[in-house]
């Protein structure tokens, strides 16, 4: 049942919605419609005037390869980040969901890189990587592998994917299990007296029903990887060597603070901001039309 | 098809409580047989032990002449309908049926004739392509069922299928699973709590108590010969009347604790001349004139159901807690407050013996 509350007066109403509405405003409305506007100006080469070009800064940055070719980056790297921790979240989570001792333990210790900031998780990685004094790029090597992500673009790559998976891993865990569980134990029998073996009963009782909670996951994560990973690449590769590890919102920042690229900078983070605005859109769509069980 | 055997079965949990504490019987091929016995009694330890869902501590369960204790579920040939049906909630009507058969890698023709044969028997034909959540707690019910028989298992097992519905759908479903039971002729397990369905479907009965099998037997022969307190007071609804009491002195009847009457009625000799257990059953006590009374019993409450009435009262020269349920007719007036006249048929009488609960016979 709604309930709705019917206010006679219109103070108090204003009132209870005006932090969340003073909030939005503050941090997204106005920092948006600044880059919504600067994304159509162009600002000359000392900073004292700018000037209306329409949209210029877009058809520059379409027609600007390096801008290309970070687009391109950018989807390997969201593909291969939101890939490697909802395979690996799954797979912890289906084992965890069997853990009958010390499974409290073991989720906890699971958790805990969720609560690494990115910039450190980076940091991490950077070190155990390091082609001098890294105990993975000392082991690689053991094995035939001179691994150099101060030189190989792909090394650099798999570095920053590695880092950013790693800290992903904790929070789909977390979901997985918890969908896991909401599974009555009772279909996982059925299914196991229906002959099924259990790789066969996972794929075909255990996933569908996690599918809403995948999907949800791999549109959090695809957001994640595309905005919230600037800190372990900036931590890590400083999108190099030679912008392999560009992605679009660490050149957004290269482009923008240190090209000082104002406006080019702008209109990166307006096609950003659309990209989120129609993942957002999608999941709201796919789940509101999801079947209910 | 095949029989079903238990051998010595026990069951001992991890932590080291012990749920099942030795079963042997066999069950013959086609026959149906229902476990009862209240909550955690281990009824459906039992089940999902056969089914292969829990293992076998000790002892050996047999379908035809396989030992099973090793098996996975799925190479025990069995299908089980599970109380919150189980059914696959992202599948159609007819994969939920036919997911079993794929599996075994059925042809697919094979498959789409058994589902159908089955849709028509459970009449869920106009159902095959809705999903479990556009059905009716009833039709659920019957796609569980419908699941169980295009398997054409050796042996259907039954997790009190009936407890999630409605009462009038319960007596209506109980009567189609004895019906499709008997046409199919396939040896059955059923777990209920449940008297009513226990003593209506079974062909035999298992009675359980604490992971002990108290009694096995038809359903008559357990209403009629209680082996035990706890069976005679399980079995039958409203529960048997117990009565304390010692042998009377000549042993030709019982004094009722309190009471200055005997009870006319001989216990048997194996009760000696020691304290007894007098139990008869609410059906069994017949209002008569006072002459001919064996029992006189204060009316405190009375429940009228229509065809007869439940009479609840105190035994009139009784001690404290001499509680005594009648069931009249229907049409007899009775108020609270009534003293009514009671006699009782000597073959109704049943005698336990109050400390070891065993019947005395």
């Amino acid at each position: 049942m709604e309930k709705r509350v019917v206010f006679s007066k219109l103070g108090l109403p204003i009132l209870l919605v005006a932090p969340q509405i003073i909030i939005t405003l503050v941090f997204f409305i106005w920092p948006a419609s600044q880059a919504l506007y600067q994304s159509v100006l162009l600002e000359d080469a000392f900073g004292l005037k700018s000037e209306f070009v329409w949209l210029d800064n877009f058809i520059a940055l379409f027609s600007d390869p390096h801008y290309l070719n970070s687009f391109a980056r950018t989807v390997v790297f969201s593909a291969a980040t939101a890939g490697l921790s909802l395979g690996v979240a799954l797979f912890l989570a289906a084992m965890a969901d069997r853990v009958l001792k010390g499974a409290t333990a073991y989720r906890t210790l699971i958790v805990w890189p969720y609560a690494v900031a990115p910039a450190v998780a980076g940091v991490l990685w950077f070190f155990m990587f390091n082609p001098s004094i890294g105990i993975l790029a000392y082991l690689l090597k053991g094995i035939g592998y001179d691994w150099n992500h101060y030189l190989d673009g792909t090394d650099a790559m798999i570095l920053v994917v590695l880092a950013a998976s790693w800290k992903q891993v904790s929070y789909n865990f977390l979901f997985f299990l918890a969908g896991l569980q909401a599974i009555p134990r009772s279909l996982v029998e059925a299914a196991a007296i229906d002959g099924a073996r259990p790789f066969k009963r996972f794929w075909t009782i255990v996933f569908p029903l996690l599918s809403p909670t995948a999907f949800f996951l791999l549109v959090v994560n695809i957001v994640y990887a595309f905005f919230d990973t600037f800190g372990i690449v900036h931590a890590t590769t400083s999108g190099g060597p030679a912008q392999s590890t560009t992605i679009l919102v660490y050149k957004v920042f290269s482009d923008g603070f240190i090209g000082l690229d104002l406006g080019g900078s702008a209109a990166q983070s307006v096609i950003l901001m659309a990209v989120v605005i129609t993942l957002t859109v999608f999941q709201f769509r796919y789940i509101e039309r999801k079947v209910a069980y | 098809m095949a029989g079903l055997e238990f051998v010595g079965v026990r069951k001992t949990y991890p932590n080291g409580v012990q749920a099942i504490h030795g079963i042997d019987m066999a069950v013959a091929d086609g026959e149906f047989v229902v476990i009862v016995g209240p909550s955690g009694c281990g009824k459906s330890t039992l089940l999902r032990m056969v089914a292969g869902l829990e293992t076998v501590t000790e002892g050996e369960i047999r379908i035809g002449d396989n030992r099973v204790n090793e098996l996975e579920p799925a190479d025990r040939n069995i299908a089980m309908v599970f109380q919150n049906y189980a059914l696959y909630p992202h599948m159609s009507v007819f994969d939920n049926m036919a997911y079993g058969l794929r599996n075994r890698r059925t042809p697919r023709d094979e498959i789409a004739r058994r589902v159908a044969e089955a849709a028509g028997t459970l009449q869920l034909e106009g159902l095959l392509d809705r999903r479990p959540g556009q059905l009716s707690g009833g039709q659920r019910q019957r796609v569980a069922m419908g699941r169980a028989i295009v398997r054409e298992p050796e042996a259907f097992l039954f997790d009190e299928p009936l407890s999630n519905l409605d009462a009038k759908l319960r007596v209506q479903m109980r009567l189609e699973i004895k019906r499709l039971q008997r046409a199919l002729g396939t040896t059955s397990l059923y777990v209920t709590h449940d008297q009513v369905e226990a003593m209506t479907l079974a062909d035999r009965l298992i009675v359980m108590n604490a992971g002990v099998a108290e009694q096995i037997g038809t359903p008559l022969e357990i209403y009629d010969a209680p082996a035990t307190l706890f069976v005679a007071g399980f079995i039958g609804s409203p529960a048997m009347n117990f009565l304390p009491g010692t042998v009377a002195e000549d042993g030709s009847g019982a004094n009722l604790d309190g009471s200055e009457r005997t009870l006319p009625v001989a216990p048997p000799a194996s009760a000696g001349r020691g304290r007894i257990t007098v139990g008869i059953r609410p059906e069994h006590l017949e209002p008569v004139s006072r002459e001919e009374a064996v029992l006189e019993v204060v009316v405190e409450l009375v429940e009228a159901l229509g065809a007869d009435s439940l009479v609840h009262g105190q035994l009139a020269d009784g001690g404290e807690g001499m509680a005594v349920t009648v069931r009249v007719d229907g049409a007899r007036q009775v108020a609270a407050g009534e003293v009514l006249s009671l006699a009782v048929a000597p073959n109704h009488v049943h005698f336990f013996d109050p400390d070891s609960g065993n019947r005395l016979a």
